[in-house]
């Protein structure tokens, strides 16, 4: 259950909109940060309290890529392989943190701590390569700063 | 180097704090706008020749007229911030270095309209900028700059801050607005357009974020010397975003019109290595491909672009040495855009997948030299037969890559197999 805060803030999100429906996207951003992804009982639960279809609710859940439906790792690597990362060895970021992670893209390694992914443009062209892990973005990458981010990641 | 005056992205530090900003003139703009007509404001920024920095290149001014003065409804304007289109990376530095240039453009901008309520969509991906403009927005709405009845008189409007949650299109106007409202991110077919029906039914305004930054400075210098900056007809300066084989990558605030060889060498260092230039996207992942040995003369206003089949886009400059492998990075624009086509619309959500399936065999090396006109065929086949631009797009890189290098994917295609294969067989088979 959503708690009786997060319960607030969407009502008070509510109040920005014309309509309840566009409420959806705060409200799953709201649940996900609480559950840490969107199951179908979160979307059963979304939908009731906006009043949505459940049709409606997995339809968005499922057309946004940042939102979750099934669990991730504690740490989800975003690795941005698109043009100018690309140009800059994006294909060499992957390779290195597969193997130090031991996860393949779209996979999560055993102990469930990493979640390797490979994603479209993160808007950091000029620090390329880059990739983002959770919230927090790590631009020009080399295999020495990959080495001393995830030695940080316990 | 001679550095024009930047407006922009000035050398101020902190000033994305309210008082730092208001100390170097800051709000002077808005407070000068609430003096006048909201048609006054309009008639300035049409003066000033601002066209939009998403990508299109849409006249402001112009696009603001649309909404209608008269109207029981109440009106929207949308400020985009989804920036993800390959290549660019401006209107964080903005979120990042100047918010209340944006906030105060959006403020003029609603009462030049008579916005009731502004939407600021930022991409979901963006968290440290969004958290960066949140409190930019608080503190402008404790100054008592946004809210009801602002800095005293008659006019009042909201800034909402809507964060999306990964999803290319969402930046297409329509997209966007779809999104805001709690849907898919399905672009609209238009007409009918935002400034009659838009968000909730209702006239709406969609406006990039580097854009609306412009619109302070032309309020307090006027329309006409803002029109005097640059290339006239794209007015103004620009964040060129410099990416990929340079030395010296990164944002750089510089008048419109400026020489693609200046920025590549004088301000974004040249080449590493000193090497060739093999291939320039002048303007983000969708506007056409040049080859290096066009680059020569050519300025980054409209004009000059379309002189060799391309345009300003975003500014966002992708730089390719002579040892790029144009197969791969095709390849991987060409599932850039697979993978964000929303799939409404047939052409483009099977030809994209077509497009990106055919680079990829000529990638691994198993092409045939039929699968070059074929990629092509198909290509032309998504152009203009799509709901909004992204097929477009997408459909632009193939077809440019093609006119300005097809060597190079000829060269990696295998032989026909018709050389041990009889004509007739092979025809046979392809059936």
């Amino acid at each position: 259950m959503l708690t009786e805060q997060n319960l607030k803030k969407i009502e008070e999100i509510k109040k920005r909109y014309p309509t309840a429906k566009a409420a959806l996207l705060p409200t799953l951003w709201i649940a996900q940060e609480q559950y840490g992804w969107i199951s179908q009982e979160t979307m059963k639960e979304v939908a009731s309290l906006l009043i949505l279809p459940y049709g409606h609710v997995l339809g968005v859940v499922s057309f946004y890529s940042m939102f979750y439906d099934k669990p991730i790792g504690k740490y989800h690597l975003q690795v941005c392989t698109n043009v100018s990362c690309q140009l800059l060895g994006s294909e060499k970021i992957v390779d290195y943190l597969s193997k130090k992670c031991g996860t393949k893209i779209g996979e999560t390694s055993v102990d469930a701590k990493y979640t390797l992914s490979e994603v479209e443009c993160l808007g950091s062209c000029g620090t390329a390569p880059m990739m983002q892990i959770n919230d927090e973005y790590y631009e020009n990458l080399t295999k020495e700063k990959i080495d001393h981010i995830l030695l940080r990641s316990k | 180097m001679d550095e024009s005056p930047k407006y922009l992205l000035p050398d101020i530090p902190n000033l994305h704090h309210l008082d730092v900003y208001e100390r170097h003139g800051g709000y002077a703009a808005f407070r000068k706008a609430l003096a006048m007509r909201p048609e006054e404001i309009i008639d300035e920024v049409k003066r000033s020749g601002l066209r939009g920095r998403g990508g299109a290149c849409f006249p402001t001014g112009l696009k603001w007229s649309f909404m209608p003065k008269e109207t029981p409804k109440t009106k929207y304007l949308c400020i985009n911030g989804d920036e993800g289109e390959p290549g660019t990376f401006k209107d964080r530095q903005i979120l990042q270095y100047n918010p209340h240039a944006l906030i105060e453009g959006t403020l003029i901008a609603a009462y030049a309209m008579g916005v009731a309520v502004c939407y600021t969509y930022i991409r979901g991906e963006y968290t440290r900028w969004i958290k960066l403009f949140q409190k930019a927005l608080d503190d402008a709405y404790a100054k008592g700059y946004v809210g009801r009845n602002i800095l005293g008189t008659s006019f009042s409007t909201e800034i909402y801050l809507h964060k999306g949650a990964g999803a290319y299109i969402c930046g297409e106007e329509s997209a966007l607005m779809n999104s805001i409202e709690g849907d898919r991110g399905y672009p609209r077919v238009k007409p009918p357009f935002p400034a009659q029906l838009g968000l909730w039914g209702c006239p709406t305004t969609i406006n990039n974020v580097e854009t609306i930054a412009n619109v302070p400075i032309i309020l307090l210098n006027g329309g006409d010397s803002y029109s005097k900056v640059g290339a006239p007809k794209l007015p103004g300066n620009i964040l060129y975003g410099l990416s990929g084989h340079v030395n010296r990558p990164g944002v750089y605030e510089l008048p419109t019109g400026i020489l693609l060889t200046d920025l590549i060498h004088r301000y974004a260092g040249g080449v590493p290595g000193n090497k060739k230039i093999k291939a320039v996207i002048p303007g983000g992942s969708s506007t056409p491909v040049i080859r290096g040995d066009q680059v020569e003369g050519l300025r980054m206003e409209p004009e000059s672009l379309k002189s060799v089949g391309s345009a300003v886009g975003t500014a966002g400059v992708i730089v390719m040495d002579e040892d790029t492998d144009l197969v791969k990075v095709l390849l991987r624009l060409t599932k850039f855009y697979y993978h964000e086509s929303c799939g409404q619309c047939t052409p483009c959500r099977e030809g994209t997948g077509w497009m990106w399936r055919i680079l990829k065999r000529i990638n691994d090396g198993d092409g045939k030299p039929s699968d070059i006109d074929m990629l092509v065929e198909v290509a032309n086949n998504i152009e203009g037969n799509t709901i909004c631009a992204l097929g477009d797009a997408a459909a632009w890189p193939v077809q440019s890559f093609m006119k300005c290098f097809r060597d190079e994917f000829d060269n990696r295609v295998k032989p026909s197999a018709s050389v041990s294969v009889p004509v007739a067989a092979e025809a046979f088979a392809e059936h």
